[in-house]
């Protein structure tokens, strides 16, 4: 920035700096001057229709609204003189004069942008006799209800929906007094981020469904949390009542969130009062289950595991556990295996192929942080249904891609982004492997590099079209591009290949590689030591255990499942169930417990879910974020560290004497090393597989852990109707 | 100072003055009323025994916007909130603690909608733990049962309000 974008004007008689083209109230607000507003959103456009801005500027004729008022070398401002606040005050009579008086029903009451400055601004008793304006209520679905009588048309939804979702789904329509929001055809919204028009409502017209006359704003408390259902980790709050999550909002961040939250997020926390949520550890004896004390259940889970380890062998236990997991427990975990003496642990449960796992990078992500993926110039992304699966990071392709970044996509199907797209590559057709080398073989081919013996076998029958080639021309031209790995990627049998030829691409065009990773916490779990060839910190361990795939295909005696329902959570679990219920010994660590489990389980401990337990997680960028429970736990589910702890010691393994979640963080980052994420070309690569339906590796936005799956109201969407399979669960307790 | 000393002591002048209002009030009108066949009277504005109020219509007033629950200041009303089956903000439980409950009518003056109100009703008592609870279903029968008084004091208060 010059010195000429720079000047100064006087707010007040204080003289502020500001910037050329800059509104008077984003001077203002820098300042810590406030301007009443209630259209003005920092990350949306300037509509200024609310007109309660209204600031006395010198020389004028008329008050203007700070909104949309650029600021100019010397010019004096009065956000409270007689003029500003007269202008002020009838703004805010005339946008009573329609407004219901129904505070005491309208669940914004007491946290009201309108109730607030109607307290600084309105008049004690309204003047207007006449009859009130009534709207009719639309029906938006499952997740916003709505009071629109209360609606004041700032019109912040609608540029919501225009700006940020790229869908437009609600708009405006007459004029004057009859001016109406909806959705012009009766439908419901769909876009995954549009629980945040609830938040940007400043009235009571837009809110929150499931959390409807629940509960009051004053009598919650607010924590602070991590949201744990994507690599992204957006910062939350959980509005707590009693000990009952009643809400989550988004905690603003502009290195993850921004102020954003997806409705994964917001609404996945119904999930944790599940009807079948695990009340009780429960054991099974000669066949019957039965509940019991957590002392009975973890001393018959040592001995389990302990008589395998002595019958069968150590080699005979093998464990599962969530990539959503926290730090703590994955760390907690692998040591607990490892001191039992078994090497078969994975949290890549999804993965199917591990050709090559030994040049993972030790902390897969993105390799660089959102702010950069909005930064890039050109983006191929490589098998990912972007916005169903990080519906972040999504946001921020899609403000690269408004900004003007050609991004180009290879996925099994066309999926809708909602923003401009340089390029489909077709593939529905062909497979992503076959796309991606017809790819590099352009790359290779502009900027003649030779292939060596590996890729060259892959390129052989790579065929190069137009698109190929110019989809390499944008990137290489691009000074900031990626490759970026998507979900779906990193599920296919051939992702050893994708890999490969994804680094290829990226060095012959100079773009970076990036990938989306499984759960919220892959990053974590990779650093904590739950892979089979690796321990805690990234070292390869002596001897590498079975891979998921493998412990998937062929469960050994004795099974340890940690936060996961096998038969939806991980890839080719077709019969999973049969070959579990084989098992010698199965000890579930599951919030839930369901039918599926009690065929197979030996024994059932009720773990806290991430709203009731102390941990971290590593999220995509690479970024450390701790967080704390927030919601009293349900029944008696106690936290994963604390479970495993307890197991620690009863096996006799050294090394579980910690007293707080905090000590076992303090512990894992004492062990960890931060380690650049890379992508490794590497010699081995997966047999070359064909024919089969690539868009099944798709897992839907709502079916991607246990507790999302019983989020009620997200299962009533659209997006949750497509969920195969799941039991929708009974009312919430 | 000394002399009136002695001349208050040797005249009994003290106790003579002492025995002048008994002998006063011996014989003027008296104030005891034989309660409870006798009852002094009360205010319109008289802090007793909680109700809740229903509309003409039958519709309980009580909308569950927890006002009184906020401006409680001994803690004594417990209210949880859902939306019922004809979709309006209504209290699943509604509770009032009698032990707690110091009858400011802090409550009554909260309430938006005059559901809850504090009756003229003094005279209660409880038997077994857990009377002292007023749920919602007590309070509506209460104000069932007293709303002629209620509506009467309401309307002879009205026009200091």
């Amino acid at each position: 920035m010059s010195n000429d974008d720079q000047l100064e004007i006087e707010v007040n008689g204080v003289t502020l700096p500001a910037r050329k083209g800059q509104m008077l109230i984003e001077a203002t607000d820098a300042a810590g001057i406030y301007i009443p507003r209630f259209c003005y959103h920092e990350k949306l456009s300037i509509a200024a229709n609310c007109r309660m801005c209204l600031v006395e500027v010198e020389k004028a004729p008329k008050p203007l609204p700070a909104c949309a008022t650029p600021v100019m070398d010397g010019m004096k401002v009065f956000t409270a003189s007689a003029r500003a606040i007269s202008a002020q005050k009838a703004t805010m009579e005339f946008l009573l004069i329609n407004h219901p008086l129904d505070c005491p029903i309208c669940d914004q009451g007491g946290e009201c942008e309108l109730q607030d400055l109607a307290m600084g601004y309105g008049r004690g008793v309204s003047r207007y006799s006449e009859r009130k304006r009534v709207v009719r209520d639309k029906n938006l679905g499952p997740l916003i209800s709505t009071d629109m009588t209360r609606c004041i048309h700032c019109t912040r939804c609608v540029r919501f929906g225009q700006e940020i979702a790229g869908i437009q789904e609600l708009g405006t329509t007459g004029r004057g007094e009859h001016t109406q929001i909806g959705t012009y055809v009766e439908k419901s919204v769909d876009h995954e981020m549009s629980g945040n028009i609830i938040d940007l409502c400043p009235v009571g017209a837009l809110n929150n469904k499931p959390y409807r006359f629940s509960a009051r704003a004053w009598e919650m408390t607010q924590h602070a949390s991590v949201a744990a259902h994507d690599c992204v980790g957006s910062n939350m709050f959980a509005h707590v009542y009693n000990g009952i999550a009643k809400r989550i909002v988004p905690q603003p961040n502009e290195a993850i969130n921004e102020t954003w939250l997806s409705d994964r997020d917001r609404f996945s926390f119904e999930g944790i009062y599940a009807a079948d949520r695990l009340q009780s550890p429960r054991i099974r004896i000669d066949g019957e289950w039965r509940d019991c004390g957590w002392d009975e259940a973890l001393s018959a889970v040592a001995e389990g595991l302990k008589g395998i380890a002595a019958d069968h062998g150590p080699e005979q236990i093998s464990g599962l556990i969530s990539p959503s997991a926290t730090s703590e427990e994955h760390f907690l975990f692998a040591r607990l295996l490892r001191g039992l003496g078994s090497v078969n642990i994975d949290h890549r449960i999804r993965r199917v192929d591990f050709h090559g796992q030994e040049a993972d990078p030790v902390a897969p992500g993105l390799g660089m942080t959102l702010a950069d993926l909005e930064a890039q110039q050109a983006l191929l992304v490589v098998g990912s249904d972007l916005r169903q699966e990080v519906p972040i990071a999504a946001h921020r392709v899609r403000k690269a891609a408004v900004a003007g970044a050609d991004v180009f996509f290879v996925n099994p199907g066309n999926y809708e982004y909602l923003f401009p797209v340089a390029g489909y590559l077709d593939t529905t057709s062909s497979s992503i492997i076959d796309e991606l080398a017809g790819l590099v073989r352009a790359a290779f081919a502009r900027t003649e590099t030779r292939p060596d013996a590996n890729l060259a076998e892959v390129l052989a029958a790579a065929e190069v079209r137009p698109e190929h080639e110019a989809a390499v021309a944008k990137l290489i031209a691009a000074e900031r591009a990626t490759v970026l790995l998507g979900l779906i990627a990193g599920r296919h049998p051939g992702y050893s290949r994708i890999r490969m030829l994804a680094a290829a691409l990226a060095a012959a065009t100079g773009a970076q590689v990036g990938s989306l990773t499984e759960g919220a916490n892959s990053g974590g779990a990779a650093m904590a030591g739950t892979l089979p060839h690796r321990i805690c910190g990234g070292a390869a361990a002596e001897t590498t255990g079975l891979n998921a795939a493998e412990i998937i295909a062929a469960p050994t005696r004795g099974m340890v499942l940690m936060g996961i329902e096998p038969e939806l959570d991980c890839a080719n679990a077709e019969g999973l169930l049969e070959r579990l219920a084989d098992t010698l010994f199965c000890v579930v660590v599951t919030p839930f417990a369901t039918p599926a489990m009690e065929t197979y389980a030996s024994v059932l401990l009720p773990v806290g879910t991430f709203a009731e337990t102390a941990g971290s997680y590593l999220n995509a960028a690479g970024e450390q974020q701790e967080f704390s429970g927030f919601a009293t736990p349900v029944g008696a589910a106690r936290p994963g560290w604390k479970i495993l702890r307890v197991l620690g010691n009863l096996c006799a393994v050294d090394g579980f004497d910690y007293v707080s979640a905090a000590e076992v963080t303090q512990a894992l980052a004492a062990v960890c090393e931060d380690s650049e994420p890379s992508i490794e070309n590497t010699g081995q690569l997966a047999p070359a597989v064909a024919g089969f339906d690539e868009g099944g590796l798709r897992v839907p936005i709502y079916a991607v852990d246990a507790v999302v799956r019983r989020a009620r109201s997200l299962q009533l969407t659209k997006w949750g109707e497509s969920v195969p399979d799941i039991s929708k669960p009974a009312d919430a307790a | 100072m000394r002399i009136g000393y002695l001349y208050k002591t040797l005249f009994l002048s003290e106790l003579r003055a002492g025995l002048g209002v008994t002998w006063r009030n011996l014989f003027r009108p008296k104030f005891t009323i034989q309660y409870p066949e006798e009852k002094t009277p009360q205010s319109p504005r008289f802090r007793g025994l909680h109700a809740q109020r229903r509309y003409p219509n039958g519709e309980e007033r009580c909308i569950a916007c927890k006002l009184c629950e906020a401006v409680c200041p001994a803690l004594a009303i417990t209210i949880e909130s859902e939306v019922a089956a004809d979709g309006t903000r209504r209290t699943k439980r509604y509770d009032i603690d009698l032990f707690k409950c110091i009858f400011c009518g802090f409550c009554e003056e909260a309430c938006p909608v005059d559901a809850i109100v504090e009756t003229r009703i003094h005279e209660y008592h409880m038997e077994r733990r857990g009377e002292n609870i007023l749920t919602k279903d007590k309070l509506l029968a209460i104000g069932d049962k007293y709303e002629a008084m209620i509506a009467a004091d309401k309307a002879a208060d009205a026009e200091y309000r």
